[in-house]
């Protein structure tokens, strides 16, 4: 039989976090299907979903500080993300569906680690902080040094991740999500894409941020794509130039959802629709 | 561990693994076996059932997250007599295989539940997380719309 603590304060969590070795969960919804397919229950369980504090989202400063238990549905709903992080609110539309939506916890896509988690190439491209808690104290990691590899992140056993700072989009800014995948609802991501961008009357890219999912072992910043682009004016030979360095920055595989050739081609074209915005 | 659930206005409190799935404590403990297993993981949407108001897989929430919450299944839908969506869906030949269509109960209901006059679109967008191998959706989405309008009355 295994041991679930449910808890209703962090400090609890903290301690047994401490003491511990436990597997974390949150809205189940990536958990509860590797025990469906077989996977053996873990001993001992940490159940956080009761931890309301973790349900925030407040403005402070320059950020949106959104807690790790929020879920899509929240997000989809919230005036604030709506504004700041519009994005964000793309991203969680494609979740599942509704029932997912009601369920799974933008925390939960971040330690979950997959590399097709819909919502991490927004937070890749918004260079969010991630807040980390423990017994220690508070420290923030950035978004883009928390993944080590497929699914491996810094988050030490004895912590839990709190919440993400992610910056206020400007009001020059504009953001697109794309993702590709067998249909809207449901399915899993063959590519996913955010993009940040502001670009000026001239067409001239005074700054850019590429995030993308589903093309690498780990969520993915295209930095090179994005310093080809910087400073630069969009022309139709930049944007050719784009979708080649793209689609070759990117370290796709083929797999039960697509092909490599696919995903470089289609992560190119994306590129390419997005800059044919300005 | 002992959890307490109020199910259709039904107190009950079982004794369980904290890990069994609602949805198995459901049809094997409380006997209720209107909500249907399809998939197991949260793709097909014939577990679905409200826990205080959201609608969900019940495949995919262990009990102990449960415990205290109120939840709807599709036996909840009717106070003696059939609801204008269970009725509208009797009328429109919405059911074929039938394994579907008490998560589809619960879908349409969240969706009317928030918003009584949906449209078309909005119709299939609340029932993508619904999987139905026999119907086409047409008479599904059918259905839902003549419940919808039957509400405005």
């Amino acid at each position: 039989m295994n041991t679930v603590y449910s808890v209703k304060e962090l400090n609890e969590a903290y301690k047994i976090l401490s003491q511990e070795s436990v597997k974390v969960i949150a809205g189940g919804t990536d958990l509860m299907v590797f025990y469906s397919s077989g996977l053996s229950l873990p001993k001992k369980i940490l159940d956080i979903w009761q931890l309301n504090e973790l349900r925030n989202i407040n403005e402070e400063g320059d950020y949106l500080k959104i807690g790790s238990l929020c879920t899509y549905t929240q997000l989809i709903n919230d005036e604030r993300v709506k504004h700041f992080a519009p994005c964000l609110v793309s991203a969680s539309k494609t979740i599942g569906a509704v029932q997912i939506q009601n369920r799974g916890t933008l925390g939960g896509n971040i330690v979950n680690g997959s590399p097709a988690g819909d919502s991490l190439p927004v937070l890749a491209a918004f260079d969010v902080k991630l807040e980390i808690g423990s017994l220690n104290g508070i420290r923030q990691v950035p978004f883009n040094s928390f993944y080590t590899g497929y699914r491996q992140t810094v988050l030490a056993e004895n912590e839990l991740l709190l919440g993400i700072l992610l910056p206020k989009q400007k009001d020059r800014e504009k953001s697109e999500f794309y993702k590709v995948g067998t249909r809207a609802a449901q399915a899993i991501s063959k590519v996913v894409i955010a993009f940040r961008a502001i670009v000026n009357a001239e067409k001239k890219i005074e700054f850019i941020a590429i995030g993308l999912g589903s093309v690498a072992p780990t969520v993915i910043r295209a930095t090179k794509t994005e310093t080809l682009l910087n400073g630069a004016e969009i022309t139709f030979d930049l944007i050719e130039q784009a979708r080649v360095q793209l689609s070759q920055e990117i370290v796709p595989i083929d797999d039960i959802r697509s092909t490599e050739h696919y995903r470089r081609v289609v992560t190119g074209n994306l590129i390419a629709k997005f800059l044919r915005v300005f | 561990m002992s959890v307490q659930l109020n199910i259709n206005n039904k107190d009950y409190v079982v004794e369980v693994a904290p890990m069994k799935r609602l949805l198995d404590v459901l049809r094997e403990d409380i006997g209720l076996t209107g909500t249907k297993e399809g998939c197991g993981e949260g793709e097909c949407g014939a577990c679905s059932v409200f826990i205080d108001g959201s609608v969900v897989n019940s495949c995919l929430v262990p009990v102990c997250q449960t415990n205290g919450s109120k939840i709807t299944t599709v036996e909840g839908l009717s106070n003696n007599e059939l609801s204008k969506l269970q009725q509208a869906f009797i009328d429109c030949n919405a059911a074929q295989c039938g394994i579907c269509i008490p998560g589809m109960l619960i879908a349409a209901q969240a969706l009317l539940d928030l918003n009584p006059n949906p449209s078309r679109g909005e119709i299939r967008e609340a029932i993508a997380g619904n999987l139905c191998r026999c119907t086409g959706y047409m008479k599904i989405v059918d259905a839902i719309e003549i419940a919808a309008t039957a509400n405005k009355g």
